[in-house]
C-alpha cells in the first residue's frame, strides 16, 4: 500500500483509505472518489503541481497534499 | 409555478435554461459558472412559470457559497417543482444529488442530459427502469441541441398538476431504525422555524448539518436525545454519523445505477484524452498556455486597433463639422460635441476591443480550457497562498471585475474569497485594457502596454504574498473536476457574448453619453475648474495637467469614461500635443490600478462586506499612487 502521489503516470490504483477528516472525505466523495474506487493517474503537474486523475470516466485535479492522503494499492 | 433547475456543476443546466429563456443565462464549460441564480418568466402550455437556474452543486451537504445558495433556495425559496438535470455519462455520481433532492419531497422530474456523451462512453441507460425505481419521470435529452426539452416540460407540468412525489429511497435497516426514532422525536416537538419534511430534518440533524444544529442550539432536551442516536450509528459502522449516511447514499446510488444502466462497450478511445496529454504536459502545457493567451491578446489588439483608428478619425471630422455649424463658443456646440463624444467612445474606443475580447473569452470558456489553466497554474498560485481555482476569477477579471468578484464564490474558504476578490479588482478589466491599448500602446508603442500588463501581474503576485501573510492558508488543496472538452455550440457562445456586450450597451453606454454631455456642460459653465482644483494636490503630486482631475472622478463611474473624458478635458484627440510621453504613462498606470468602479465596489461590498470593500478602495488607491509616482520619477529614462 502506498499513497496516490507515488503511483506512476498511466497506472491504475484502487483507493484503500482516505486519511483525514470528514471535510476531505466528503469533498472527494462528491467527486466520486471513495475507498474501493479505481483511479488512473493521468498526469503529474510540473514542480510538485497537482495530479490529474481519471475516475469513473471523468477527470479530477488533486493537489499533492490531498493525493498524499489517499492511500491506494496498485492494480494491474 | 416556480421551477428550479438543479444539478451538479457542468451538467448542462444553463444550456437548458438558455433554451427556455432565449439565451439569457451564462453557460461555460467550467464548474461553478452560475454563481448567482438567474430566473426568467416563461409560459409552458398556457401556464405562467418562473424558471430558476440555480448554481451547480455536488450535494446538499454544506459546501462552498454557490452551493449554499442553491440549498437556501430549495429549502426556503418556495419551489413548486424541481427539474434535476443530470449528465447521463456521469449517472452514478449524479444520483447522489438526486437522492438528496428526493428527500425534499418536492415534485420532481429527472432530465437525463448529454445522452450522446453517455453513448460514446458505452453507457446504456434504461430510462423507464430508472423512472420506476425513483418514482419520478425520467426524460432523455440533449439540451445543447434542444432535443427532448418539449417532452421534459410536458412531464414537468403533469407532475406539478398531480403534485406527484418520488419514492423515498430506504437505507439499511439499522439506519432506518435510527431515522425512525429521530422522526418520532421531531413529530412530538418540532424544533425549528423552517417547514421542511420530517425525514429530511431528521437526516440533517443526524448528519450534523451546521445550519440546523444552530437552529436547535437552545433545545438542550432534543440535543441530549440526538447524541445517543448519532453514537449508535458511529458504533455500528465505525465512522462518524455524517459519513455513515453519506456512504449509504453512495451505496444506494451505485445500486440504482447498476439496476438502470449497462456498460455495453468500453469507452471509445477519445481524441480528447490525447489532446489533454499535451495541454496538461509539464513543458508543452505551459507553452500552449502562453501561445493561447498571446494569440488571444494579439487577436483583440489586432481587431480593435484596425477598427479604432479610422473610426476615431471619422468622429474627429464630425466634431470639426459641429464647430463650424454652431460656432466654437455656443452652448449647442458643447452639448452636441459632448453627445457625439459619448457615442464615439462606445463605438470607436470600447466596442472594438470589448467585442473580440468577449467572443474570445466565451470560446475559451465553452471549449473547457479554463479548468486546464487552473491545473497548470495551481503550483504558482500556491506561492501566493492560493490554489489553482483562484485563477478563474483573475481571468474573468480581464473581462469585467464584477463577475470576477462574484466568481470568488467557487472558492471554499472565506480567506481565499477575501484575498482573491481584492486581487481580482487589480486585474485590468476590458475597459481598462482599452485605456491601456488606446493610450499606452497607441501613443507610446506596444512595449509600454506590455510593461503595464507585466507590472500588473507582479503587483498582483506581491500583494497576494503580503495578504496571505495576514490570512494564512487553511485549505485542503485543489480538488477540481476537469470536464471533457466540448465543441462549443457556436450559437450559444455568440449569444453569451452578445448578452455580455448588451450589458455594456444598455447600462454603461447611456451613462457614458450622459457623463460626456455633463462634462461638456461643466466645461461650458466652468464648474470643471473647481473639481480640478480640489484634485490638484493629487494631479500635482503625479505631475499631470490639472485638467485631468475630473476624468479620474468619471473613472469611478465607468473606467472607460476616464479615457473618453480625457480627450474631452484636454480639448483635443491629439493627446501627445498637450501631454508628455511620461505623463501619458503616469496617467495610464494610475488609471489601471486606482479605485475600482462603483459597480465593482458594490459587488465587493456584497461578497466580502463593507470593511473588505473599504479596504479594497484604500489599497488600490495606495498602490496606484505609489506606482504612478515611480513612473513619474523613473519613466523618463525609458520613454
Amino acid at each position: 500500500m502506498t499513497s496516490l502521489d507515488r503511483i506512476e503516470e498511466n497506472r491504475k490504483a484502487r483507493v484503500v483509505d482516505i486519511q483525514g477528516g470528514w471535510g476531505i472525505r466528503g469533498r472527494l466523495g462528491q467527486m466520486g472518489i471513495h475507498p474501493g474506487d479505481i483511479l488512473t493517474v493521468r498526469r503529474y503537474g510540473a514542480l510538485r503541481g497537482p495530479i490529474l486523475i481519471e475516475v469513473h470516466g471523468f477527470q479530477v485535479a488533486l493537489g499533492r497534499g490531498i493525493a498524499r492522503r489517499i492511500l491506494v494499492e496498485g492494480v494491474e | 409555478m416556480r421551477i428550479a433547475l438543479v444539478g451538479q456543476p457542468n451538467c448542462g443546466k444553463s444550456t437548458l435554461f438558455n433554451h427556455v429563456a432565449g439565451y439569457r443565462a451564462m453557460t461555460a464549460n467550467f464548474p461553478g459558472t452560475t454563481v448567482e441564480y438567474t430566473e426568467t418568466q416563461t409560459r409552458i402550455q398556457g401556464h405562467d412559470c418562473t424558471c430558476m437556474d440555480l448554481p451547480g452543486t455536488y450535494s446538499l451537504v454544506s459546501g462552498d457559497r454557490a452551493e449554499m445558495e442553491t440549498r437556501r433556495h430549495l429549502l426556503f425559496g418556495e419551489v413548486d417543482l424541481i427539474i434535476n438535470v443530470v449528465d447521463a455519462s456521469l449517472l452514478g455520481r449524479s444520483l447522489e444529488l438526486t437522492l438528496q433532492l428526493l428527500e425534499l419531497e418536492i415534485p420532481m422530474v429527472l432530465c437525463l442530459n448529454m445522452t450522446d456523451e453517455a453513448q460514446r462512453k458505452g453507457i446504456q441507460i434504461d430510462a423507464r427502469k430508472l423512472s420506476d425505481l425513483l418514482g419520478i419521470p425520467v426524460v432523455p435529452a440533449m439540451a445543447s441541441m434542444g432535443k427532448g426539452l418539449q417532452e421534459l416540460f410536458r412531464q414537468a407540468l403533469q407532475v406539478w398538476q398531480e403534485k406527484a412525489r418520488g419514492k423515498t429511497q430506504r437505507f439499511s435497516k439499522d439506519i432506518e431504525e435510527v431515522i425512525g426514532r429521530m422522526t418520532f422525536l421531531l413529530e412530538a416537538d418540532w424544533p425549528v422555524r423552517e417547514k421542511v419534511p420530517t425525514r429530511f430534518l431528521a437526516l440533517k440533524l443526524l448528519e450534523r448539518d451546521p445550519f440546523f444544529l444552530q437552529e436547535i442550539e437552545e433545545k438542550k432536551n432534543l440535543q441530549s436525545r440526538l447524541r445517543p442516536l448519532q453514537d449508535r450509528l458511529e458504533e455500528a459502522h465505525g465512522v462518524p454519523a455524517e459519513e455513515v449516511i453519506s456512504s449509504e447514499r453512495h451505496a444506494l446510488s451505485m445500486n440504482l445505477f447498476e439496476k438502470a444502466a449497462r456498460i455495453i462497450h468500453p469507452p471509445k478511445t477519445d481524441w480528447r484524452i490525447l489532446v489533454d496529454s499535451w495541454v496538461t504536459h509539464r513543458v508543452f502545457g505551459y507553452l500552449i498556455l502562453g501561445l493561447v493567451f498571446y494569440g488571444f491578446f494579439n487577436f483583440i489588439f489586432g481587431v480593435g486597433g484596425a477598427i479604432e483608428e479610422p473610426l476615431l478619425r471619422f468622429f474627429g471630422h464630425l466634431s470639426e463639422g459641429l464647430k463650424d455649424l454652431f460656432g466654437p463658443g455656443s452652448l449647442l456646440f458643447f452639448l452636441t460635441r459632448g453627445f457625439l463624444q459619448g457615442i464615439a467612445g462606445g463605438v470607436a474606443i470600447v466596442l472594438p476591443y470589448l467585442v473580440p475580447f468577449l467572443v474570445g473569452l466565451s470560446l475559451l470558456e465553452d471549449v473547457g480550457y479554463l479548468p486546464r489553466v487552473a491545473f497548470l497554474m495551481d503550483v504558482f498560485m500556491h506561492q501566493i497562498g492560493l490554489h489553482g481555482k483562484s485563477i478563474i476569477p483573475f481571468i474573468l477579471g480581464y473581462g469585467c471585475s464584477v463577475p470576477a468578484v462574484m466568481a470568488t464564490r467557487i472558492l471554499e474558504f472565506p480567506q481565499h474569497r477575501f484575498i482573491v476578490a481584492i486581487l481580482a479588482t487589480l486585474i485590468p478589466c476590458a475597459a481598462r485594457i482599452t485605456i491601456i491599448f488606446a493610450l499606452a500602446a497607441f501613443l507610446l508603442g506596444p512595449n509600454a502596454a506590455l510593461f503595464i500588463f507585466v507590472l500588473n501581474l507582479v503587483v498582483v503576485a506581491v500583494s497576494g504574498k503580503i495578504l496571505s501573510l495576514f490570512y494564512p492558508d487553511a485549505s485542503l488543496g485543489l480538488i477540481l473536476e476537469i470536464p471533457a472538452y466540448q465543441v462549443p455550440p457556436l450559437g450559444n457562445t455568440l449569444k453569451k457574448s452578445w448578452y455580455r456586450i448588451r450589458e455594456f450597451i444598455v447600462i454603461a453606454w447611456p451613462i457614458l453619453i450622459g457623463g460626456s454631455v455633463l462634462l461638456a456642460l461643466m466645461e461650458y459653465g466652468g464648474v470643471e475648474g473647481s473639481i480640478n482644483r480640489v484634485l490638484s494636490p493629487l494631479t500635482g503630486l503625479l505631475g499631470l495637467p490639472e485638467s485631468v482631475g475630473t476624468t479620474l472622478i468619471f473613472g469611478l463611474l465607468r473606467k472607460e469614461l476616464s479615457l473618453i473624458m480625457l480627450t474631452q478635458a484636454l480639448g483635443t484627440t491629439e493627446v501627445l500635443t498637450v501631454m508628455t510621453r511620461t505623463q501619458v504613462m503616469v496617467f495610464t498606470v494610475f488609471v489601471t490600478f486606482y479605485i475600482p468602479c462603483l459597480a465593482t465596489i458594490a459587488a465587493l461590498w456584497r461578497e466580502i462586506g463593507k470593511k473588505g470593500a473599504f479596504l479594497a478602495v484604500l489599497f488600490t488607491l495606495a498602490v496606484a499612487i505609489v506606482l504612478a509616482l515611480a513612473v513619474r520619477l523613473f519613466g523618463g529614462i525609458f520613454l
